[in-house]
């Protein structure tokens, strides 16, 4: 959401995004950078974002905007800051600016998360390292559209031109425990696209995707919402998991196949995501 | 000065309009009724029905002082017929005319100086927007306007409360006997359905076209045996008026998150079954809601008996992918609609009357499972306003709004919970156009309120995931994001007086100050 726009701010959150970005970067022209400052703190402060995740994308921490950015957005505590083309220098200074910002406000340490965007060749190839950086990070997000500008080739939709790095950003978090953001997919009137490219990158192990018009919310959610059939399987799964410790058994079989510890873990991650979804 | 049963203070007698009967509730004043007498001027086969010029229409009908003239609004913003007969009248000196108007759109402006000057001095409309309501709000006409539905139009007409002298029938296609279609000809518009009680009732009816063509047009949707006169003129409106602008679905993620909750309240009360039947807007959010349905229904099956009302090229296409065995239609909005009409017995008009009159033997609202309308302002007693605006000023009236609201088995209000910084839900409404007791869920953005009438509907959602809330627990929300307005303060002069349907007061607008 373009954080100089007080309507789009005002709703944000009730457009079932599991976390909203209120933009001070790319969406907000030079000259309103001051406004949209103030403006998305008093959102912050103001408005009701109940249970939903508010991020604010900070201006990179090379331009004379983002030291502004994090000291007033930081005082009123976001949920997270979303950080452009950062690299782990940069993510070591902004968690210690964030760690004196929280002790001189009287927040918990480390309370406020950080995403950074790896967006350029070199921060794909560091991606590992970039998430090792601090203890405030909690994802990341992949910009396809700057990481194809870095590497002077053309954006499709298909989406090959981003492949490896798609995979090399969902291994590294991971590997990680945190999550991996997959790309906004820009033709906002294309849902057969939207929802394709969506799957795609649940297949290659990213654990959501960045919506860049709220109208996508909807089939970007249908993509990662367990089927019907997957939660009932989950459930049978479950149940006779327990069956299997009360009878004090190691291992199990469900419809003639062993039932091992990932059936088990994916069996819980699908009816968490259901009950996230509002599906059980 | 007296309180009718929805707390609202009118008068007994009102100035200009004459004695009132309270409203005292949606169906109270049924029973036997009784259609006026209609004069008429038998035609012999030597007469001549098409006349040379506007001044010979007007002696021929022998217009004069105090006399009404009614004018139907299928050409909308684009209409030039209103303007060019009451410009006509003007220039002959005559004063003290009502003005049967089923609309008035922004284009009316030159009504303006004729009410200043006397020639205009009661007006009665369904609808109005733009300068001629403004100043109508500020007090420039001699007596109150007076609102009705387009059910209460009709019934008032046929009935004899709203006696016309001389109808102008705006005529995108007439013959030379006088059989009106509005299917054909540069100005082609679609239903007249609004125009039939006119041309049925009027002491004199007079077809206006800008495409006369030779004796028998087909189809015939106004009779010759209606008709006494019928004048050619260059144009009976502007196209690019004629359409109206408002028939996209939303793309505003705010409006498409509203269409999907009243499209999940309508799918968890059970009426969205076979042979269900359904009206909605043309607006932006409405059309949202009605895409939503279409996919609820072509993903289970379901085949409705029919949508009505104003019928837009989003009904259509439903239509045609057989998602409803039938469309009755009282006006076209888009040049889509008017093709299915031409091209499909299955797509058919109906008459205001038809459509919502009270007081015939059943009306098609009597017949709606599902109707979604839209609010400007919504009172915790679930009354609705969609006749005056924020200033207090009359922006717009109730159309269909109380007629299908009255007869639908489930009555949808979709609006957003704020808008333009006020907040949507009040204590109590600046005018009731329709009562609270046909309203039955209020769907926002924020929540959802049901009427607590309504136990049956509230039993059907308790167990769904929709944000169910009271109607106070909404505006708590609202007022929250916008504070509290001010109230608007009003001076005693009465400018409109809100006829609900069925003839009864349920309102009046004073003037704002």
């Amino acid at each position: 959401m373009p954080g100089n726009t007080p309507a789009m701010l005002q709703d944000a959150g009730i457009l079932g995004a599991d976390s909203i970005i209120l933009d001070l970067e790319d969406a907000v022209s030079l000259t309103e950078k001051d406004s949209a400052r103030i403006l998305v703190r008093e959102a912050i402060k103001n408005v009701d974002y109940s249970n939903v995740e508010v991020v604010v994308r900070i201006n990179p921490f090379t331009t004379e905007f983002s030291q502004r950015d994090i000291d007033i957005i930081a005082r009123v505590k976001p949920d997270t800051l979303m950080v452009p083309k950062a690299t782990e220098e940069e993510l070591k200074a902004i968690n210690k600016i964030l760690t004196e910002i929280e002790v001189q406000e009287g927040f918990d340490t480390g309370s406020i998360k950080l995403i950074p965007i790896v967006e350029t060749a070199y921060g794909v190839e560091n991606v590992y390292n970039i998430i090792k950086s601090c203890d405030r990070i909690v994802g990341v997000l992949l910009g396809g559209e700057d990481l194809t500008s870095d590497l002077g080739i053309k954006r499709t939709k298909e989406g090959e031109e981003v492949f490896y790095a798609r995979n090399r950003v969902a291994i590294a978090c991971k590997a990680m425990k945190v999550d991996s953001i997959d790309t906004p997919f820009t033709d906002t009137n294309d849902f057969e696209g939207l929802s394709k490219d969506t799957f795609k990158a649940r297949s290659l192990g990213f654990t959501g995707k960045a919506a860049i018009n709220p109208r996508q919310i909807d089939t970007i959610h249908s993509v990662y919402a367990p089927t019907k059939e997957e939660i009932k399987y989950a459930k049978r799964v479950l149940e006779a998991m327990e069956e299997a410790e009360k009878e004090g058994k190691g291992v199990f079989s469900l419809d003639g196949k062993m039932v091992d510890a990932p059936v088990i873990n994916r069996a819980k991650n699908t009816i968490e995501l259901a009950k996230l979804l509002v599906l059980v | 000065m007296m309180k009718n049963i929805l707390g609202r203070e009118i008068p007994g007698y009102i100035e200009g309009y004459g004695i009132v009967t309270q409203f005292e509730g949606t169906f109270k004043r049924g029973g036997i009724k009784v259609k006026k007498e209609v004069k008429v001027n038998s035609v012999t086969p030597s007469d001549e029905k098409v006349l040379g010029s506007i001044e010979e229409v007007l002696d021929k009908v022998c217009l004069m002082d105090g006399m009404t003239i009614s004018f139907h609004h299928h050409l909308r913003n684009g209409d030039r017929v209103l303007n060019f007969v009451v410009d006509a009248i003007a220039r002959r000196g005559i004063k003290d005319i009502t003005l049967a108007a089923s609309s008035l759109f922004p284009n009316n402006i030159p009504l303006i100086k004729h009410i200043r000057n006397g020639v205009i001095t009661k007006i009665v409309t369904n609808y109005m927007s733009g300068p001629v309501a403004q100043e109508i709000s500020r007090g420039i006409l001699k007596s109150p306007v007076i609102m009705h539905t387009h059910g209460g139009r009709a019934r008032a007409i046929e009935s004899g409360d709203l006696h016309i002298d001389v109808a102008f029938i705006a005529s995108p296609t007439a013959d030379t006997y006088g059989n009106i279609n509005g299917l054909y000809g540069k100005s082609a518009c679609g239903a007249l359905g609004y125009a039939v009680s006119d041309a049925m009732c009027a002491d004199r009816v007079v077809a206006i076209t800008d495409n006369l063509v030779p004796y028998p047009t087909c189809p015939i949707e106004i009779s010759q045996i209606y008709v006494d006169y019928i004048l050619k003129v260059d144009s009976i409106g502007d196209p690019a008026g004629i359409v109206s602008g408002t028939t996209k679905i939303t793309k505003d993620p705010v409006g498409l998150k509203i269409a999907k909750m009243a499209s999940d309240v309508m799918v968890s009360s059970g009426l969205v079954k076979n042979e269900m039947s359904f009206q909605t807007g043309a607006g932006g959010i409405s059309l949202a809601v009605a895409a939503e349905l279409r996919k609820y229904m072509k993903e289970n099956g379901i085949v409705g008996s029919f949508a009505s009302g104003g019928i837009t090229g989003y009904l259509v296409d439903m239509f045609k992918e057989g998602l409803f065995r039938s469309l009755f239609d009282v006006q076209c909005f888009d040049l889509e609609a008017i093709e299915s009409y031409v091209n499909s017995h299955k797509h058919q008009r109906m008459s205001a009357s038809m459509y919502g009159n009270p007081d015939n033997k059943g009306a098609v609202v009597n017949n709606l499972d599902i109707v979604i309308l839209g609010a400007t302002e919504i009172d915790t007693d679930f009354n609705v306003n969609v006749t005056t605006g924020s200033d207090g000023a009359i922006m717009g009236g109730s159309g269909g709004h109380s007629d299908t609201a009255a007869g639908a088995k489930l009555t949808i209000i979709v609006t957003q919970l704020t808008k333009a910084r006020l907040p949507i839900i009040k204590d109590s409404v600046t005018t009731v156009t329709t009562p609270g007791e046909s309203i039955d869920v209020i769907v926002t953005e924020r929540g959802i309120a049901v009427n607590p009438k309504r136990i049956d509907i509230i039993n059907k959602l308790k167990d769904t995931n929709l944000p169910i809330m009271t109607i106070q627990e909404l505006k708590a929300i609202a007022e929250k994001m916008t504070g509290k307005p001010k109230d608007i303060k009003f001076s005693n002069e009465i400018v409109a007086v809100i006829e609900y349907r069925d003839g009864s007061v349920i309102d009046v607008v004073r003037r704002p100050l």
